[in-house]
């Protein structure tokens, strides 16, 4: 009986449709896909130098083209793909509508206070949450410090956040 | 074959490559770019105590994007030590003057080495550096709902008010962070 039900599921449809408990809806894709994806983030950021503190503090102090030559050509292009798949509709690789949802303003105070707070830690660290875990790649082992201490943050902030102004 | 690879790209080829990213994952399975989220469902993976915020389905809803920040890291590995830049990151002179009068010696990997390095934690300074900054971006990223990912681009890219706002807070903070509290704790 087992290996009836077993060899059924197995030869069933993409769509599982030959079995009425299994949820609607395509199936997503397998999680490698986003290993793969996140491997090329990483060597584009790795290769732009994004992750690299002394890019950062060029920046902060104003004094290089490079990091705002970056900002400059990734924001435009950002919004002009995204606006793109908003307007035209357009729908995953599987076929499933593309929502985007709103961030919500509330007082809007979380988005200036928590934002500059982030910003006094990435002039320290020279990396924020991305370039933490391409630096640990490239072999600066002791970013699992930082890393680490950014839980700790994660947590304090969970643990504060009834008593937070948002 | 292997020198063109291993040299630093210009910021117009990596710029709009980095762009790409939030429409490129919306493409795949509706998912919002955001590396920080990573963070937080580590948290409630680990240690969540209980907290509301750390209160959901985080295999559910944070598997994919755990896969992403493990391709991050192996990303780093493939860019940073197969196809390693053996030249310092060329930065502005003004700026090796003024890191240098900050006490910075090494300049010859992506991060100085006199201060990212294991050692470190034996010093005040360090821990300052590390742990501190650390703790900085965790907190900040956790209050603001974003970091430079999440807010930064994809945020931008959705054209978010709110993320236009903590975009402007990223980088106040950082100016601030950069002349402020950076001379602070290299002093320690």
């Amino acid at each position: 009986m087992a290996t009836a039900d077993s060899a059924r599921q197995w030869t069933s449809s993409p769509l599982g449709a030959a079995s009425p408990s299994a949820p609607r809806g395509p199936r997503p894709l397998g999680l490698w896909v986003y290993v793969f994806a996140g491997i090329l983030f990483g060597v584009v950021l790795t290769k732009a130098e994004v992750i690299s503190w002394f890019r950062i503090q060029e920046m902060f102090r104003f004094q290089g083209f490079h990091m705002f030559g970056i900002f400059a050509t990734a924001l435009p292009t950002g919004i002009v793909t995204v606006q793109a798949i908003k307007r035209r509709g357009i729908r995953t690789v599987r076929d499933e509508a593309i929502v985007l949802s709103p961030k919500q303003w509330g007082r809007g105070i979380r988005y200036l206070v928590g934002g500059t707070i982030f910003g006094l830690g990435w002039a320290l660290t020279g990396a924020c949450p991305g370039p933490l875990f391409a630096l640990l790649g490239t072999g600066v082992g002791v970013m699992s410090v930082a890393i680490g201490s950014a839980l700790l943050g994660i947590w304090t902030y969970g643990w504060l956040r009834p008593r937070l102004p948002h | 074959m292997y020198d063109a690879l291993s040299q630093p790209w210009p910021w117009y080829i990596a710029g709009p490559l980095i762009g790409c990213f939030p429409a490129l994952l919306l493409l795949l399975g509706n998912k919002a770019f955001g590396v920080s989220s990573n963070l937080r469902h580590a948290c409630a993976a680990v240690f969540p105590s209980g907290l509301a915020h750390f209160r959901y389905d985080w295999r559910r809803e944070g598997a994919w994007n755990l896969a992403f920040a493990l391709g991050i890291c192996l990303g780093g590995v493939i860019a940073g030590v197969w196809f390693r830049n053996p030249a310092p990151v060329a930065i502005a002179t003004r700026t090796t003057a003024d890191l240098a009068a900050l006490g910075i010696r090494d300049f010859s990997g992506l991060v100085p080495g006199d201060l990212f390095r294991w050692g470190s934690l034996l010093s005040l300074r360090g821990w300052a550096l590390l742990g501190g900054g650390g703790f900085l971006v965790g907190f900040g990223t956790a209050y603001a709902g974003g970091c430079t990912s999440g807010h930064g681009l994809a945020g931008v890219a959705d054209l978010q008010g709110p993320s236009v706002l903590a975009l402007l807070g990223f980088f106040a903070g950082g100016v601030a962070g950069t002349f402020l509290l950076l001379p602070f704790v290299l002093g320690l």
